[in-house]
């Protein structure tokens, strides 16, 4: 185990994700089809469009960037998680999208981090629950992947203590947060950290300034240091010199969907391996790796929930108002119904509902005051994205009530 | 400024829309001589002068109780005349010669068809800029067929002579070029508004123990309020309507409002077999309309063509959801409203149902459309008009 800092290594963590988007689903469909999630061609909430749109715009150009980057540096290393929902996805879709993550899996220089298979906030409704998705995903990175997840990472990066203990219990080295500065305080993100009350696992923490610099700001003409370079890039990397990591996190669809190719992206994160590697003692570690390489530094307390999204860096999103409380509360309600039904169809529905972006369909932060784009949503407004929610939740209900369930 | 109406003597919302409009612009700074073409007491408004525009030899004109009917003369020597809606638009054109010799003014304004002649009138005598305002066309008015060719000729040319034409909402910009033809870089659009602060809250013994009887009994309420007429597209909600009551009984329709389609929509619900879940309250105001709104959980214009709809903001200014045509001026303005396509009755009706079966989402649809509107001002339109009548400084002195 290194202690020192002669070495510093850049972590990068992508995430790659697709919910099944509910299509125009009316009261009048429920009782009569159970197909919420197939829109119409065309339709804005077809899955299949926006899984090819994406892989075309990002998934193919950008593994074919990875590979290189593998291929040319062989210091070079990257943290992935895919989850179920997408990965279903692709089998569906876009199964040559599944093939080329498989090959740069196959190098041996890929980590996958574990999480929910259906990116869903369960661990703050039923541990129960939360767990039987965990175990989903890990047998389905198993048996697609061949690799056995070490590092967890938690819807959104949502994160607080009690998260940490049970990943530390679960057996996980790892786990990933945002590197929140009310959390931090004077400390800084490019360290190794212990979760508090927690006795092996490591905490790796989103340098959110950098990351952001790729992940929102990239292409903004009106941001006074555009156009960002690689070089500039590193120079800002390597004011922190006597810090070991730097820990790069964002949605993989960062690259090519959120910053398009004609902002020169994909060329900016190819270069970067070899800028950063000019220098003596500069690498690229995957989670576990640099958290097992470095020492903690320090204990990290979080109470209260954090995740890495908006300025409040909280779960408002989700579950900020009253149409999404009632909605996951509803869904949640009808957990032990659906474990009494037995069947599989019903319950595979009933997960797909809980994904977390239904939820962040739903949300009115800044709806009212007219920030049209503050959100990504497939839905004209966030009361059409909750009917139709509820009215596949009554369908859910209705199979329930058919099965002879009590609901 | 040459208008058809003020309120207390209007017959919808043009009158209303008027009166705040020139409240928030005298705010601004405009000096405001309001005409409007019959004798009424219009005291109680103080922050502008209000003149009656009489044709020499005229005394008084007094409205028989509806804008689009007929009118009583009575002359100098007591003599007293029935006049139509034309002659009567004549009479408003002929008045204009001793209303512009009343004294100095920079720019005509004039609000919609019926004071076009004499909006156009006045501007051949003065050569002031003419402002021309569309709360209406004979377009919308029709429900989106042909409506009258006389009405739409007079409006062809009010806005031919214009010098600027004011459009009330995106969606009538639109009919104005679509329709009549007019270039889109002579019309500006400046919203319809809305102050909460005049409305009055509700308080007392409600004036329906029906339906807070009903509520009780877990009813809820659907209205519109507004005038029963082709263009507001009512025939479609009485559709919808079955198809809701078929999924939810305990939910009730009505209707607050005059107007010729009264029969028409009373007899399709009795065809319908709704007849007991539609109820006809009249035209109401004051106390009464205010009750009507605290007893209802949900407003619906299905307009085919609403130029804006200030009705769906009056409703939110008591927190009832809203749910709109997509065809209606206001959705451009009010983001936590509900839209459907007017023809869509299946879809009308799944929204409905969408609220009436979550209270969840009713109250978070309240609680945001009371916020929004709450948010609204007639101040900042009139900015905007200040500013486009700041363009004409000069040009014509």
């Amino acid at each position: 185990m290194r202690l020192h800092t002669e070495e510093r290594a850049i972590v990068l963590y992508l995430h790659v994700h697709q919910p099944f988007r509910i299509r125009h689903y009316t009261i009048f469909d429920a009782g009569e089809n159970h197909a919420y999630f197939d829109a119409p061609e065309g339709d804005d909430t077809n899955n299949a469009d926006i899984v090819r749109k994406v892989a075309e715009k990002s998934y193919y150009p950008m593994n074919e960037r990875l590979m290189r980057m593998i291929k040319d540096n062989p210091e070079f290393k990257v943290s992935l998680s895919i989850t179920g929902t997408v990965i279903e996805q692709f089998e569906r879709y876009a199964p040559e999208v599944l093939e080329s993550f498989k090959a740069l899996v196959a190098t041996g220089r890929v980590e996958i981090l574990a999480e929910t298979y259906h990116h869903s906030l369960a661990f703050f409704y039923s541990r129960q629950e939360f767990e039987a998705q965990v175990k989903m995903h890990h047998d389905k990175i198993k048996a697609v992947f061949g690799l056995t997840p070490t590092a967890f990472r938690n819807t959104e990066l949502s994160y607080n203590n009690d998260i940490a203990y049970w990943a530390d219990q679960a057996g996980y080295k790892a786990i990933i947060c945002e590197g929140w500065d009310p959390i931090l305080d004077w400390r800084s993100p490019n360290f190794v950290y212990r979760p508090a009350y927690t006795d092996n696992i490591r905490l790796l923490m989103k340098n959110y300034k950098l990351s952001d610099d790729l992940a929102f700001r990239f292409g903004n003409k009106a941001w006074e240091e555009y156009p960002l370079d690689t070089q500039k890039f590193v120079n800002w990397a390597n004011a922190a010199w006597d810090q070991p990591i730097l820990n790069l996190f964002m949605d993989y669809e960062t690259f090519g969907e959120h910053q398009w190719a004609d902002t020169g992206i994909f060329d900016f994160i190819e270069n970067l391996p070899k800028e950063w590697l000019k220098t003596a003692g500069h690498t690229f570690m995957t989670v576990t790796e640099a958290a097992t390489n470095f020492e903690p530094v320090d204990h990290i307390d979080v109470p209260h929930t954090i995740t890495w999204a908006d300025t409040e860096r909280d779960l408002t999103a989700w579950l900020g108002n009253r149409m999404q409380h009632g909605a996951i509360t509803a869904l949640y309600a009808l957990e032990n119904a659906i474990l009494e039904a037995k069947d599989e169809a019903l319950t595979a529905d009933w997960r797909k509902l809980q994904t977390s972006d239904h939820f962040y369909y739903m949300c009115t932060k800044w709806w009212s005051d007219g920030d049209v784009h503050a959100y990504f949503s497939p839905y004209q407004t966030p009361y059409i994205a909750y009917m139709n929610f509820m009215n596949a939740y009554h369908d859910i209900k209705f199979r329930l009530t058919e099965k002879g369930v009590e609901v | 400024m040459l208008g058809w109406e003020l309120p207390p003597h209007n017959s919808g919302g043009l009158g209303v829309a008027c009166m705040n409009l020139c409240k928030a612009l005298s705010v601004a700074g405009a000096d405001i001589h309001f005409i409007v073409p019959y004798t009424a007491d219009h005291s109680s408004i103080d922050f502008m002068k209000v003149s009656a525009a009489t044709p020499v030899g005229v005394k008084e004109v007094q409205q028989s109780g509806i804008a689009y009917d007929s009118f009583k003369f009575t002359d100098t020597n007591g003599y007293e005349e029935w006049v139509s809606l034309f002659d009567y638009h004549r009479m408003y054109e002929k008045s204009m010669d001793s209303i512009v010799a009343m004294g100095e003014f920079d720019v005509i304004h004039a609000h919609d068809w019926l004071t076009m002649r004499a909006a156009v009138r006045a501007k051949q005598i003065s050569g002031k800029p003419l402002v021309v305002h569309i709360h209406a066309t004979e377009f919308d008015r029709s429900g989106g067929n042909h409506g009258n060719p006389m009405v739409e000729e007079i409006e062809y040319m009010g806005m031919m002579m214009a010098d600027k034409i004011i459009a009330v909402s995106e969606h009538t910009k639109k009919v104005i070029v679509e329709h009549y033809g007019i270039p889109a870089e002579k019309i500006e659009v400046v919203y319809n508004s809305i102050d909460v602060d005049i409305y009055d809250s509700v308080v007392g013994k409600n004036a329906y123990p029906y339906f807070e009887k009903m509520r009780e009994h877990g009813y809820k309420v659907v209205m519109n309020f507004g005038r029963l007429t082709v263009q507001k597209g009512l025939y479609n909600l009485v559709q919808a309507m079955r198809i809701v009551i078929e999924k939810r009984p305990k939910t009730l329709l009505v209707f607050m409002g005059n107007g010729e389609q009264e029969l028409e929509l009373l007899e399709l619900a009795a065809e319908l077999g709704i007849g007991a879940n539609v109820i006809f309250t009249g035209f109401q105001r004051g106390k009464n309309w205010r009750d009507m709104l605290d007893q209802s959980d949900m407003f619906v214009m299905p307009s085919i063509s609403e130029p804006f709809g200030l009705t769906a903001l009056e409703a939110g200014s008591y927190g009832v959801t809203t749910l709109v045509s997509k065809q209606s001026g206001v959705a451009e303005v009010m983001r936590s409203a509900l839209t459907v396509d007017y023809w869509d009755v299946n879809e009308m009706a799944n929204q409905i149902l969408g609220v009436l079966n979550s209270n969840d989402l009713q109250a978070q649809l309240s609680e945001d459309v009371l916020r929004e509107v709450s948010k609204m001002s007639w101040q900042h339109e009139a900015d905007k008009l200040m500013n486009i009548y700041a363009r004409y400084d000069g040009v014509y002195a």
